[in-house]
């Protein structure tokens, strides 16, 4: 027998809606989490990424010891948390003697892996490292400008799919509107060789040059690193294809009361009540014009005018 | 959106506030890491503002934070982290009232009742034409003597009700076949399919059946003292309680029982010891005797008349509320 379950307050209700699947998806969330060991600069590392996405990231502090992404049967704990945390990136630190400072990056696709990079962090220098006026510093979640630089990212497979997750980890919200005055961050990411990739996160400083488009500096803030790609993994072929599926254009809602016409345009109909003369408030009002006073006097027209005197004396 | 430009060829993704040079390579590394990271960010810096040019140009509305830019979509294709909302299955009403040529018509809210003569709502609490809000059925041919018609028609409401919920929920199913449940619904197993609602029988575990065959075992007439022992049996593991009852009749001294229950009486007692004296009780008590000696004293010392009678009366009462209140302290 099946029983029917459902939430039994309206914010349970609006949370599951909020991690059903959508037709535009507007951004994925991170969740950040190491391994065993780690060493004290994956560890800063983490930490900064972290705050750089902390508007849509989850972080986990404890061991996982369980979670080996590249291994089978070591994704289980990892698919296990997306589906958690609802999160469907995740990078995971891991320190070892065959490779030190190793952070994996990977996408999931309906709670199940999807494809992995593993870079190691070398050159590490955190955001304290770096002096710069404190009024640039980006504000959290604002949209960054990203900037691939070297034909390494187009001619190596392994660049090219790290630019690929770069850009998904590193481009924040999907937007529609974009307030000009809010742009304040970049990040630069340089193929330095087939296989490193030199990462900066920068400020931006917004300078008068005559026209409407302001010249662009950029201050380094930090944090900044070189990712050695190790090891990747490419989705298969058939779920690449199942996951890069965009919803059909939406058919426009009808807009009540709006229609299009060939010669004049947009058209619109617009309702407007009844006039109620009647209820109107009037500004003065003579006695002449009372309703009472009205009616009596279309009666008395009516009878003749003894009859009425003679009401009225009966009435007294 | 992938444009050239015309001096380079930048990969240029608005949506994405992304630019892309595929073509720079740097004419020999440097050797500095500062030079290095110089000469990235000059290069990041133009990527950045060829991104700005064509940002910046967009339409833009001017708001109270700033000015406003509609972004074109993001042309950079990437996964996604969801599969797309399925289309929910038809229902099989659905199914039928489309092969039927059924359309749905939309209902007025309020409808006529007949039996008041008013317009109530067509459904809900008080509604119009409320079939189990008659107060009187007439009686027809083909009623069947010794049935109550009220009770009737209370079961087969109950009855739709129920077949309602069995469509709903054989819709659902189909629907969670297809994995275009609502999101807000879950359907939970109550019990395994093929049994229907019959609980799955549980496997007796070893203990319980030792249990069970030493209770069967000790239930003939001699607790199973002179049963004949199956070959290789053990003997039993669990005879029913121990309980031990003392000797009715002891042979000297104090009993047993008695000592027993004494034991329990104590115990009882010095819980609630501390409660045994009351201090302000004591204290009236006290006082009231006093004062009745006093008073007696007086009594004596004065010469008897006839007004002292109903004094008496009254120095009565106190005594004997004072007795009552010493055997309730006690």
């Amino acid at each position: 027998m099946l029983k029917v379950k459902t939430p039994k307050k309206g914010k349970a209700r609006r949370e599951l809606e909020k991690r059903a699947p959508k037709r535009v998806e507007t951004g994925k969330k991170t969740l950040i989490l190491h391994g065993t060991k780690t060493s004290g600069v994956l560890n800063s590392v983490l930490t900064q990424i972290y705050h750089l996405k902390k508007e849509s990231a989850v972080r986990f502090s404890r061991k996982n010891g369980e979670v080996r992404p590249f291994e089978s049967g070591g994704e289980t704990a990892l698919e296990f948390f997306s589906q958690k945390t609802d999160c469907s990136m995740f990078v995971f630190g891991s320190h070892s003697k065959k490779r030190p400072d190793n952070l994996v990056i990977g996408r999931t696709y309906d709670h199940h892996i999807y494809d992995l990079v593993e870079v190691g962090v070398e050159n590490f220098k955190p955001m304290e490292s770096f002096t710069y006026d404190k009024k640039l510093a980006p504000k959290a979640g604002s949209k960054p400008f990203i900037a691939f630089i070297g034909e390494g990212f187009d001619s190596s497979e392994e660049l090219k799919h790290l630019k690929e997750v770069l850009l998904d980890l590193l481009r924040g919200e999907v937007i529609e509107n974009l307030n000009l005055g809010g742009v304040d961050r970049a990040y630069v990411c340089t193929a330095t060789s087939s296989n490193k990739v030199f990462l900066s996160h920068c400020a931006l400083r917004l300078k008068k040059s005559g026209s409407i488009v302001p010249r662009m500096e950029l201050v380094e803030v930090g944090p900044s690193m070189d990712l050695v790609v190790r090891r990747h993994r490419l989705p298969n072929e058939g779920l690449r294809k199942e996951a890069m599926k965009t919803a059909k254009d939406q058919t426009k809602k009808k807009v009540k009361n709006v229609s299009q016409d060939a010669i004049e345009g947009k058209i619109g109909k617009v309702y407007i009540p009844d006039q109620k003369v009647g209820e109107t408030a009037l500004p003065y009002k003579a006695k002449g014009v009372k309703r009472e006073r009205r009616e009596a006097k279309l009666k008395s027209g009516d009878d003749n005018e003894h009859a009425s005197k003679k009401q009225k004396e009966d009435s007294e | 959106m992938e444009e050239t430009t015309t001096q380079e060829a930048l990969q240029i993704d608005l949506g994405n506030l992304m630019a892309f040079d595929p073509h720079h390579h740097f004419p020999s590394l440097p050797s500095s890491r500062e030079e290095l990271v110089k000469e990235c960010l000059k290069r990041g810096a133009e990527l950045v503002q060829a991104i700005a040019d064509r940002l910046f140009n967009l339409p833009s509305t001017e708001d109270v934070d700033g000015p406003l830019v509609k972004l074109l979509p993001p042309v950079t294709r990437l996964p996604r982290e969801k599969h797309l909302p399925k289309p929910k299955p038809p229902t099989k009403w659905e199914l039928f009232a489309k092969a039927k040529g059924i359309k749905k018509r939309k209902k007025d809210k309020v409808a006529f009742d007949e039996q008041t003569g008013t317009w109530k709502h067509r459904y809900g609490y008080d509604h119009a034409n409320d079939e189990d809000n008659v107060p009187i059925i007439d009686a027809k041919m083909t009623d069947e003597p010794g049935e109550d018609p009220f009770a009737k028609k209370r079961k087969d409401k109950k009855k739709r009700v129920e077949k309602q919920e069995k469509n709903r929920l054989q819709n659902l199913k189909q629907a969670a076949k297809v994995g275009a449940l609502p999101s807000h619904v879950q359907l939970a197993a109550t019990a395994l399919p093929i049994t229907g609602s019959q609980a799955v029988p549980k496997k007796v575990t070893k203990e319980e059946l030792g249990n069970v065959a030493g209770m069967a075992a000790t239930s003939t007439a001699s607790g199973g003292k002179f049963d004949k022992k199956l070959p290789g049996e053990k003997p039993a593991k669990h005879k029913g309680k121990y309980r031990k009852f003392l000797p009715v009749v002891e042979s000297k001294g104090s009993s047993q029982e008695k000592e027993q229950t004494e034991k329990v009486l104590n115990k009882l007692m010095s819980k609630n010891s501390h409660e045994i004296l009351n201090v302000n009780k004591a204290i009236t008590m006290y006082n009231v005797k006093k004062e009745k000696k006093w008073r007696n004293k007086q009594e004596k010392s004065s010469s008897s008349s006839t007004k002292l009678k109903p004094k008496k009366k009254l120095q009565k009462k106190p005594s004997n509320k004072g007795s009552s209140k010493k055997g309730k302290a006690k």
